[in-house]
């Protein structure tokens, strides 16, 4: 019997339009799923669930005159780190747990205006800095696969949300593969755009260069249908591309033959066993439908990882001293001077990973050592970006595995920052390049989903929906649902 | 790389965070871990190479027209703040 | 004894006037109730971003062409890291190693009307913080955003002035030009014009510069010539005394005249500076420089070079005439008032009452010469009537104060007040033969030799026509009648 969760958001979006079912009727029966299978995973901070009907009934009256937008009736719930007008904002830390926001980021009012209904936000990394959805001061989040196990991060709660089934869709970010390798982990398409394809306006910074809003969802389908209302050009953020939005949705279905995949030799050596077959199968599904493989190397590719630990904390080190107990946010108790406001606001609002990564920052940009840290690794990311630019002229898209295990115990990395680090060492170069890049399932390894990552060239984006949907129809990795969620 | 104590409490005064005495060390670990990590950066060829500072090469900055197009909202912004005396943001006295 | 040069080099911070900041769409006037001019970008809230003002960018390449500076092609916004309560991001936008403008210079006139070159060594733009208020508050300060992110031009010298009085000199030259731009309105009170000055001392000959200290808060001419002399003095006293000049920031206290170090700036503030990650590298491309260009008013310099060569002016009057564009102005509508009177070539004339009794009455009177009791046709008028002799020029001084005083025009007062220079030859032989016969004595000695009486006969025929006699002819029959 198929349920309302067990359709994808392509589905549920026909079935409003057919008039199958409304969306109050939805809107209900995902809020009740998140009421009685959220505290298992912790998946969700903030629950609208007043706001959500609202906009639901307001949906429907629009879907019965037949003014419906493109995405009118369809609930989603939006990564906590994106400002919601009037909802609390949190971004997974106590320096915000008392955060209302005062306006909506620029994402959630095109999502809002193409007719979402808001369910509520997602649990995150502290400030999006994590690959296993630890830091959050709101506690960790359980993968649904196994409630021992990790989902990823730092969009932790946005893909166990979708996992579950608790909501056919969610708001993410990628800095580093905060939305790659959750998908990853959870068994969803997760996808990053272009840098620049969608506003950062309203999306709490982590590393102005490399962060990008994107999404997670159980298609590619499903993720090209948000993405043709959530990117475009954006006059409030300066870094925002000014270039006209394809319909993603139109290009699903060109022929895949003749497709060109590079396979990244940096990616595949030391790769585990289990995962390079589930890989190389996966890569053989292309090639039955014409696609023709290719080794290519990025010889600086496997600097990334320290590049990024330069960069984004640099970055992120100067983002986060707005948050300061003056004009919002967490303020410590009897502040004796000025010193001791910033010094204890501070020091007690952020968890120890954001606090690490700031003292990082500050001290790559530091006087002494700007040059040999700082500039350094912004040289190399050039290096990097120079080697994937080479590989397109070869290749239309790059393939690899996107995490390198899946799903791992909860407190398992905890204690040593480097060994969580490198679980984002096949994603963090497509952030370096600001190049789009997404994952899908593509098997299961002791019961846990894996990923295959799909990287192409700048705003290749249709072409990787287009490549990505051709997969899902011949597969039914996608499908699956956890135990327990059916 | 070994970061020293000191140093530790250097950065974080830069930074203004209080770190306890206990979180102290870990601090030093935990950090000289990952500047010994990123020492990796040393062995690249970057002699010829100019730095990176935006991922699309050739995006420029785009300038607005002189436009005033915000209302005073002030009361609506002031609800977050933590302490507030007539319209203005209260912080314990800055000597100067 | 040793001989000391003094090293001066002014950090101008000009607020350039945009009706918007610079980085966002929030109102900048001055005076407006606290923070409602500051917007969420200004509070730095969470998940705001800057986009970048073409009018700061505009004036800033204004300045540049004005100074004869190079615009930078390609220009970049960076990050100065920093914790203060005004500076609500935690960080202030600036530009560090590659500003707007590099390379200027700006010629000055002393007061013994010598000429001087400073260089300015870049300009570059970046956004205000705000303000702290410390009274009010028990044990707290009150910090109001609106002045956040009101674009500034930060102007930096050359170490080029050698006294206080040639940094007072430049730094008019700066207020000046800028207001001609019309890029900011220079009010020092309102801080929309702020100066530092980095001051060191050498001996002379050496080439080696001193350690230099910063003074802030001078915001008035008057304050900045003392406070530089202060600190001058203050640092060769150190010096000759044996002790080293410890390079600081010190605060120019007006009350006790004296600077004194500002004890609780921290250590030297390491900020950190890197590129803005969320602002491109501006491009300036030549058609928007040429645009640019032909906005350009014009400059001072040629102002008053034109002067000198048109109007016979000195350099000098020139230099003073053209202080503010206002004046200036003013000055050429009195002469196209009396050139449209027929009366061309009085130029200097103009000249004297508009630097002397005009300007003397403004300062007075505490109002700019946009806002004179007296305008320039009036004005006009009354120099017309010296012109074509109807009275002297001491009557006109009486006069003018009557039109200050009154608001009417110069010969409504010179009919009321009957003040009518005397110019019929007879009456004045009458007068002159009427002093003559009252001042025997004084007659007798002139004649037999005393020459300087002459000033008597003709200060007794001023005070008997109540100094309306017509000096000349006082002077041509005065010659005659009392030649022996």
């Amino acid at each position: 019997m198929t349920e309302l969760h067990h359709l994808t958001l392509a589905e549920l979006n026909e079935g409003l339009r057919a008039r199958r079912f409304s969306s109050v009727e939805i809107t209900r029966h995902f809020l009740a799923r998140i009421e009685r299978l959220n505290p298992a995973l912790n998946a969700v901070i903030t629950v609208t669930g007043e706001q959500a009907l609202a906009a639901a009934q307001r949906a429907d009256r629009l879907l019965a005159a037949g003014e419906a937008g493109d995405l009118t009736g369809l609930p989603i719930i939006h990564k906590d780190i994106f400002c919601t007008d009037g909802v609390l904002t949190t971004c997974g830390s106590r320096m915000l747990s008392n955060f209302v926001a005062p306006y909506d980021a620029t994402l959630v009012e095109r999502l809002s205006q193409a007719g979402v209904v808001m369910l509520g936000k997602a649990n995150m990394d502290e400030f999006a800095m994590g690959s296993s959805n630890e830091t959050s001061w709101y506690g960790p989040v359980k993968n649904p696969w196994d409630l021992k196990k990790v989902p990823g991060g730092s969009s932790g709660g946005s893909a166990a949300s979708v996992a579950a089934r608790i909501t056919p869709a969610a708001t993410a970010t990628d800095t580093g593969g905060s939305i790659r390798q959750p998908a990853a982990l959870t068994g969803l398409t997760g996808f990053k755009p272009t840098y620049g394809r969608v506003s950062r306006y309203g999306m709490i910074a982590f590393a102005s260069s490399l962060d990008q809003a994107g999404t997670l969802t159980l298609t590619a389908k499903d993720a090209a249908l948000l993405m043709r209302d959530m990117a475009g050009f954006d006059a409030k953020d300066s870094t925002s591309v000014d270039t006209p939005v394809p319909d993603y949705v139109a290009a699903l279905d060109q022929p895949l033959n003749g497709l060109r995949i590079g396979l990244l030799k940096e990616f595949f050596d030391g790769l585990e066993p289990r995962m390079a077959t589930l890989i190389r199968e996966a890569l053989q599904v292309y090639e039955r439908r014409g696609a023709k493989l290719f080794e290519v190397s990025l010889p600086n590719l496997p600097l990334s990882v320290p590049t990024y630990y330069v960069v984004a904390p640099a970055e992120c080190s100067s983002n986060l001293s707005r948050f300061d107990g003056v004009r919002f946010g967490y303020r410590c108790e009897n502040p004796k001077d000025l010193l001791d406001l910033y010094k204890r606001s501070r020091g007690e609002g952020f968890g120890a990973e954001v606090k690490r990564r700031i003292m990082t920052g500050t001290y790559v940009l530091s006087a002494g050592y700007y040059d040999a840290y700082y500039l350094r690794a912004q040289k190399v990311r050039r290096l990097i970006t120079d080697d994937f630019a080479r590989a397109f002229k070869q290749v239309d898209v790059l393939m690899g595995p996107t995490s390198p295990t899946p799903a791992f115990d909860i407190g398992a990395k905890v204690d040593d920052p480097i060994t969580m680090y490198l679980n984002d060492i096949y994603t963090i170069g497509a952030n370096l390049a600001g190049l789009p890049a997404m994952s899908i399932p593509c098997g299961k390894i002791d019961g846990l989903p894996v990923g295959l990552q799909i990287i192409g060239p700048h705003f290749a984006e249709a072409k990787l929906f287009n490549v990505a949907h051709g997969y899902q129809q011949d597969t039914l990795w996608h499908k699956e649902i956890p135990k327990g969620y059916e | 790389m070994s970061l020293t104590r000191n140093d530790v409490e250097n950065i974080a005064h830069l930074a203004r965070l209080a770190l306890s005495e206990e979180q102290l060390p870990v601090y030093v670990d935990s950090l000289s871990k990952i500047f010994s990590f990123v020492e990796q950066l040393n062995g690249a060829d970057i002699a010829a190479v100019e730095p990176m500072a935006h991922p699309l090469a050739d995006q420029v900055q785009r300038m607005r027209p002189d436009e005033v197009l915000d209302a005073d909202q002030h009361a609506k912004y002031q609800r977050n703040a933590p302490r507030v005396e007539a319209d203005l943001y209260l912080v314990p006295k800055v000597i100067e | 004894m040793m001989s000391w040069e003094t090293v001066i080099g002014l950090e101008i911070h000009a607020q350039l006037a945009t009706r918007s900041k610079i980085f966002s769409s929030a109102a900048t006037a001055y005076g407006a109730a606290p923070n409602a001019q500051a917007n969420l970008v200004d509070l730095g809230y969470p998940g705001v971003l800057p986009v970048l003002n073409r009018d700061a960018v505009r004036m800033a390449v204004k300045f540049g062409l004005a100074v004869g500076a190079q615009v930078a092609p390609r220009s970049v916004f960076a990050r100065k890291n920093y914790f203060y309560p005004d500076l609500p991001k935690g960080y202030q936008i600036s530009q560090y190693e590659k500003p707007v403008v590099e390379k200027g210079k700006l010629q000055i006139m002393l007061d013994d009307g010598t000429i001087k070159v400073i260089g300015i060594t870049r300009a570059h733009l970046e956004e205000d913080a705000g303000k702290s208020l410390h009274e009010d508050f028990q044990g707290a300060s009150g910090i109001d955003l609106n002045r956040a992110g009101t674009p500034l031009l930060e102007i930096v010298s050359e170490p080029d002035m050698r006294s206080a009085k040639e940094a007072v000199a430049y730094l008019k030259k700066v207020h000046t030009l800028v207001r001609y731009l019309e890029i900011c309105d220079g009010n020092m009170q309102e801080g929309s014009f702020r100066c530092d000055a980095n001051v060191s001392v050498r001996p002379v000959g050496q080439e080696k510069f001193g350690t230099r200290c910063e003074i802030k808060n001078l915001n008035s001419f008057r304050y900045i010539e003392k406070a530089i002399n202060y600190e001058v003095a203050r640092q060769i006293e150190e010096i000759e005394a044996g002790r080293k000049i410890k390079q600081e920031t010190r605060l120019y206290d007006p009350d006790k005249g004296e600077t004194r170090s500002l004890r609780s700036k921290e250590e030297a503030n390491d900020y950190r500076y890197f590129p803005d990650p969320d602002l491109l590298p501006v491009v300036i491309e030549q058609a928007f420089v040429e645009s640019v260009r032909g906005t350009l008013p014009e400059l001072p310099d040629q102002k008053a070079a034109r002067y000198v060569e048109k109007f016979g002016l000195s350099a000098y009057d020139a230099g003073v005439l053209t202080a503010s564009r206002e004046m200036g102005d003013f000055y050429e509508s009195v002469l196209a008032a009396l050139q449209a009177k027929n009366l061309a070539g009085h130029e200097k004339l103009a000249a004297n009452w508009t630097m002397g009794e005009l300007s003397a009455a403004l300062n007075k009177d505490n109002v700019d010469v946009t806002q004179s009791r007296i305008d320039a046709a009036r004005l006009a008028g009354l120099l017309a009537r010296i012109a074509d002799e109807t009275i002297s020029g001491k009557i006109a001084k009486e006069v003018f104060e009557a039109m200050w005083a009154e608001g009417s025009d110069a010969d409504a007062i010179i009919e009321a007040k009957g003040l009518k220079q005397i110019t019929d030859t007879g009456a004045i032989e009458k007068t002159i033969d009427e002093v003559m016969a009252a001042n025997p004595k004084q007659l007798a000695d002139y004649r037999s030799g005393k020459d300087k009486l002459f000033g008597f006969f003709v200060g007794q025929v001023m005070k008997v026509t109540a100094g309306k006699a017509n000096p000349a002819q006082v002077n041509d029959l005065l010659k005659k009648k009392l030649a022996p």
